[in-house]
């Protein structure tokens, strides 16, 4: 009996929160669900998550991030002091952090011209970015002065292709 | 009985095309030293070292290869435009798909017929992330296409021959704003640089107040001036202008949209102090009258249906799309989906409508243009008029255009040719997209798009679209920015090389 007790208390502590972080996923929604059934969800309060792409903008006391979740960018009105955390946007040089936000979603935002875009009310930060190195391909470098030789003989093909035309015609 | 062409006539097209693509090597310069100055990109300023040197390499062959003194006749000089934008699309993707950011060489090349086309449909994958380098080549093609590939050429490494008349006739333009063509090509480089400096200073300003880090605001500011002026489209984030989230960036985007529609002679006029050209002219009245009309349809479908609750949201929404499909731009604030989900047909077949008649002729702008609607409207008019009238009565109609002129029947005819061969063209592409299994008027939306050189999209432009549609539209980029008469040459040239004596 202790022995079914104890096996049941584990079942229940390795599943619950297996069945906490599937209900945490399931709330998250997509760009492309936001987009297609943006009627649906318009007024909405909706968990959204995506890496921080391109500059954040600051407009007074509130920002614009742009969160990127892989399909489509959507634009994130936020108050600046949630922001603190934020270090990496996204770009060529850098992977930018990723984060789940929460907030009021708006087909078409009344206060931001018909946008349609989320009122953030809470930010999460799920995993930092990081800088991109980007390596010099040697093949490449290689590839590129085989080409200049080639071009030089052009070059001097024409060249002299061009002297013995001259020298024909004069001498 | 067709003459087949002889190894002369071949030599002539090869040396001009060589120059042309000589040319555009001398453009990819441009990326490459501002990869490496600017941006601190080597790789990306590398994959630009390799493609600038296979562009030089090729227009060096060519041009010595077929080295002539011979001048170009019409149709060859209508051949060579044809190749030559061919030879660009291809040469011109090869550091785009470098990049690694496209799925195959062929998505590289609908991008890059897209950017020198001034189309804006866009197959690049994750945008955000695309090196400066890349995306400053993305945008220079625009730029490039928009004032014509045979336009460098022409300015700076052609003779004053007349075959670099027949060359920039080959591009879709027949006006020349000065008597000399050399001139001319240097006239529109000077009114687009001019306009480049300003409209980056505009936009970088704008920028930074709305809070775009200084280096971003000026890379942002001449990426959209170069698109938006040459009525491409191109951004360089994924979500186009919507990324800026900004009412005065949208306002200065719809300035120079309409700059880049009007027709470079009339900033010619302008900039001679000719200020009532504007008003007096066929295709500003044209390209008013239509926008009132299309905006004021589009307007009312939006209060009928519902679609936006506030009257400034609508009008901010409706115009700002309406300016840019009229004009051939492509910019958007919406996301493509909200196009079919939201608008609904009656707003979407308004902008088919400004997307098809587009923008002024000899401008970067597509579609079948002002200057020929506004000619079709006054023949229409000219003939109500004589059945009106008693037989005896002598109707004649004139119009202005930089200078008044009386309509002719053979004005008439050539306006009427290129006018079908769009609306087939347009018709064409739909019929192909339904083929495939896309709705009617998507696949019409998408098509118009397409050969109108706009940009926008419901959807359909892909990477996983079907082969044979990028095929379709890369063809419609390419015959709709060429005006379709020098496609027909090239056809007629290569009839001629089969079936010719």
């Amino acid at each position: 009996m202790i022995m079914k007790k104890i096996v049941l208390s584990q079942i229940i502590f390795i599943i619950a929160p297996l069945i906490f972080c599937f209900q945490c996923c399931a709330q998250t929604i997509s760009s492309s669900e936001l987009i297609k059934d943006a009627k649906q969800y318009d007024g909405k309060n909706v968990t959204y998550q995506g890496e921080v792409v391109g500059d954040i903008m600051m407009r007074g006391e509130f920002a614009w991030l742009n969160i990127n979740d892989g399909s489509n960018a959507i634009g994130i009105w936020i108050n600046k002091k949630l922001i603190k955390d934020i270090f990496y946007t996204g770009s060529y040089q850098a992977k930018g952090d990723l984060v789940e936000i929460t907030g009021k979603f708006n087909r078409s935002c009344i206060e931001h011209g018909g946008d349609l875009d989320i009122h953030a009310q809470s930010i999460n930060k799920i995993a930092s970015g990081s800088k991109i190195y980007h390596a010099v391909n040697t093949k490449a470098i290689n590839f590129t002065l085989s080409l200049s030789g080639i071009i030089l003989l052009v070059l001097f093909l024409r060249l002299h292709h061009s002297r013995k035309a001259i020298s024909a015609r004069f001498f | 009985m067709i003459l087949r062409p002889r190894l002369e006539d071949i030599k002539n097209i090869g040396y001009y095309l060589g120059k042309i693509i000589l040319g555009l090597g001398f453009t990819m310069l441009v990326p490459l030293i501002a990869g490496l100055a600017l941006f601190k990109e080597p790789q990306p300023a590398l994959d630009f070292l390799i493609s600038t040197e296979i562009t030089i390499l090729v227009g060096l062959g060519l041009s010595w290869l077929c080295r002539t003194n011979r001048d170009l006749s019409t149709a060859q000089g209508m051949v060579v435009i044809s190749l030559s934008w061919l030879a660009a699309m291809f040469l011109s993707a090869i550091p785009l798909f470098l990049s690694g950011h496209f799925k195959s060489f062929l998505d590289a090349c609908f991008e890059a017929m897209s950017g020198l086309s001034t189309t804006g449909l866009v197959l690049v994958q994750d945008l955000d992330h695309l090196s400066r380098t890349h995306n400053l080549w993305r945008h220079l093609g625009p730029f490039i296409g928009g004032q014509g590939i045979a336009i460098i050429a022409i300015s700076f490494l052609v003779g004053g021959t007349s075959g670099a008349l027949k060359m920039y006739v080959g591009e879709g333009r027949d006006e020349k704003l000065v008597p000399n063509v050399i001139h001319t090509a240097r006239f529109i480089w000077l009114i687009s640089i001019v306009y480049l400096i300003l409209g980056t200073i505009a936009l970088g300003i704008v920028g930074l107040s709305i809070g775009l880090k200084p280096s971003s605001a000026f890379f942002h500011a001449i990426c959209i001036f170069m698109a938006g002026f040459d009525t491409a489209g191109f951004a360089p984030m994924s979500q186009n202008i919507l990324y800026y989230h900004s009412g005065v960036f949208e306002i200065v985007a719809i300035v120079f949209m309409i700059l880049g529609a009007l027709n470079f002679n009339l900033h010619y006029q302008l900039w001679s102090g000719k200020h009532k050209e504007l008003w007096r002219s066929i295709e500003t009245r044209s390209f008013l009258l239509i926008i009132t009309l299309v905006s004021l349809t589009i307007m009312l479908g939006f209060n009928h249906f519902g679609i936006y609750p506030q009257l400034m949201t609508m009008f901010r929404k409706g115009f700002f799309h309406i300016i840019s499909a009229h004009t051939t731009t492509g910019y958007g604030t919406l996301y493509s989906q909200q196009f079919i989900k939201e608008w609904g047909d009656f707003a979407l077949t308004g902008i088919i409508f400004a997307m098809a008649l587009g923008g002024c002729a000899c401008s970067s702008a597509g579609g079948i243009k002002m200057l020929r609607v506004g000619i079709i409207y006054k023949a229409l008019r000219e003939d109500i008029k004589k059945i009106m009238l008693p037989d005896s009565a002598v109707v004649a109609q004139k119009f202005h255009h930089i200078k008044t002129v009386f309509l002719e029947d053979k004005q008439v005819r050539g306006v009427l040719i290129i006018t079908i061969g769009y609306i087939l063209l347009y018709g064409l592409g739909a019929l192909i997209g339904t083929i495939l299994g896309y709705p009617l008027l998507e696949s019409l939306f998408e098509s118009v798009s397409a050969a109108g050189n706009v940009g926008l999209s419901v959807g359909i432009t892909d990477a996983g679209m079907p082969l044979a549609l990028k095929v379709t539209y890369i063809i419609e980029m390419w015959a709709g920015r060429l005006e379709l008469m020098s496609v027909f040459a090239l056809l007629g040239f290569i009839v001629a090389f089969i079936k010719g004596r």
